[in-house]
């Protein structure tokens, strides 16, 4: 277990939850999250050729 | 009949030669010169790094795809730049020097019309005493990532790792960057990550300490001056996102450090408020600084003229603001960056990728009360390299088949967003990365509020980046071999 001690730097940063960590690796979530950065990436492509 | 050649075969140089061969007719040549018999998709090299590929799969041979596309392929070094000529030459030509087993040693001369120089880093190990070997190499006592060759040999020195670790061994490990002026910390992000991946997977993860170390103000910073993005209802640094990670997979970072001296098992570092510190590792991956490679330029009186086309690293000008750099951070602006690419004294030289000499950095310079300088070069690899190759190429096709005088293309950082897939560990169902993307890659605070398009710019971490890599992986090593379809394939 990760131990964290007050006053050091790990005291201060948020950390995710047991859900939000969970989904990181759920895969109905994740194929989500495919396309999401699909279409950010190709937006992105489409406005930086000139 | 117009010549282009181009030095290096990365990925300005090998984008901008498959583009330039298909655009012009077989009456003109492309002549690509790298010292390199083989093309590196370097971001993977991160996996073989922890053994999730082998070298084989993060590297081919360059001499099959360019005979079957045209390409005049000569495996050489570039030594020098003659872009007037000399007694010899009434064009301009480059000197190179054969690495290929049949005529190693072998300089040759080649006259051009149009020169795109992408020869990409010199790896600067020994900017560092300890950290190179003194002969521009790697030394023994830390590992790098930066050639699938080093990262074989960082795999192995951590498989034997782990087997002592396997046998009771508390192990401590670092990773990060070798001196003050590195960039490219996404490397060593991704690293530290895998390895901790890795110790993981082998049941070890108890048994090491692992600890960051980076010349970066704050973590996140990447040598772009870090970047803000929407979440949970907050406009957030990335500096906090990047400390959840760190804390989650507990890890140490030491932020605003200049390594100064590595020896066995220990780093000497001096921190921006000037105080001197040491750390001991195990195993230990830092990356180097960058440098040019290294060419010198000559008149045509063979007058040495390097100081005219290149800067004291070794980069080429290009059309940037270089007075820029001495007007102070506060006074830096987005058209100091370069469009073009094109060098404002020779018209017929462009430089690509990381070889072009930025006008400052992008990132705050800072100084220790020592005088030594302690933040991040502007990183400008991956795909800011290939989309600058592609437009000098575009640029050098319209002015060699006479559609223009001027180069026709532009491809300024400040106009250019950039996409970021940084690997947490491999897997196909447990693998993680953090995929980003920002716009525009140097930040503009008279047109954004906090530097970049918060709707172009984005973060998370998941599964679904690890499988945006890997599908990455295999798409642009599918372009790179120049197989039907690779136009298709964005840069």
């Amino acid at each position: 277990m990760r131990k964290i001690v007050q006053y050091s730097q790990n005291d201060y940063t948020p950390v995710p939850s047991k859900f939000t960590v969970w989904r990181r690796t759920c895969v109905l979530w994740q194929l989500i999250q495919f396309a999401i950065i699909n279409v950010k990436m190709t937006v992105l492509i489409l406005k930086s050729h000139h | 009949m117009a010549r282009l050649v181009i030095l290096g075969a990365g990925v300005a140089g090998h984008t901008a030669a498959s583009f330039a061969r298909k655009w012009l007719g077989k009456e003109h040549e492309v002549v690509v010169a790298t010292p390199n018999s083989q093309w590196n998709w370097i971001p993977s090299n991160i996996w073989v790094g922890v053994g999730g590929m082998s070298k084989e799969d993060v590297v081919f041979s360059l001499a099959p795809v360019y005979e079957k596309v045209g390409i005049d392929y000569r495996q050489a070094l570039a030594l020098s730049i003659h872009p007037e000529g000399n007694k010899s030459h009434q064009k301009p030509f480059v000197t190179v020097k054969y690495t290929s087993p049949s005529k190693a040693g072998q300089t040759e001369e080649i006259e051009y019309d149009y020169l795109i120089n992408a020869t990409g880093p010199k790896l600067n190990f020994d900017a560092t005493p300890g950290l190179g070997d003194g002969s521009g190499h790697v030394g023994e006592h830390t590992v790098s990532v930066c050639t699938a060759d080093h990262a074989l040999h960082a795999n192995l020195e951590l498989r034997a790792l782990i087997e002592e670790m396997k046998k009771g061994k508390e192990a401590k490990i670092l990773i990060g960057t070798g001196h003050g002026m590195c960039t490219c910390q996404g490397a060593a992000f991704e690293y530290i990550f895998n390895v901790e991946h890795a110790l993981n997977e082998a049941g070890v993860r108890d048994k090491a300490t692992i600890t960051y170390i980076t010349n970066e103000y704050e973590l996140g910073d990447f040598g772009m001056g870090g970047l803000h993005i929407k979440a949970g209802g907050y406009v957030t640094s990335g500096k906090v996102f990047a400390e959840s990670l760190y804390t989650e997979r507990d890890v140490k970072w030491i932020t605003r450090a200049h390594v100064n001296k590595v020896e066995k098992g220990k780093v000497h570092y001096e921190k921006l408020d000037g105080s001197k510190h040491e750390e001991e590792f195990d195993f230990a991956m830092l990356i180097p600084p960058f440098a040019g490679a290294g060419m010198k330029a000559y008149d045509k009186d063979d007058n040495d003229m390097t100081k005219k086309l290149f800067n004291p690293a070794g980069f080429m000008f290009v059309d940037a603001d270089y007075e820029s750099g001495i007007r102070g951070f506060e006074n830096w602006k987005p058209s100091d960056w370069p469009k073009t690419c094109q060098n404002p004294t020779y018209k017929n030289i462009f430089a690509a990728g990381i070889a072009f000499a930025p006008p400052h950095l992008i990132s705050k310079p800072m100084q220790s009360p020592n005088g030594t300088p302690i933040n991040p070069t502007p990183p400008r690899t991956g795909m800011p390299s290939a989309m600058m190759g592609k437009a000098v190429a575009n640029s050098i096709v319209d002015m060699m088949l006479g559609r223009s005088d001027t180069p026709t293309h532009t491809a300024s950082m400040t106009e250019m967003g950039a996409a970021c897939v940084a690997s947490a560990g491999k897997g196909i169902f447990n693998g993680t990365a953090v995929a980003i993307t920002m716009y525009p890659i140097i930040p503009d605070y008279d047109k954004y509020e906090y530097g970049r398009d918060l709707n172009g710019t984005f973060g998370m971490i998941g599964l679904s980046g690890h499988w945006v890599k890997h599908l990455l992986h295999h798409a642009f090593i599918w372009k790179a071999k120049l197989k039907p379809g690779w136009t298709l394939i964005p840069e």
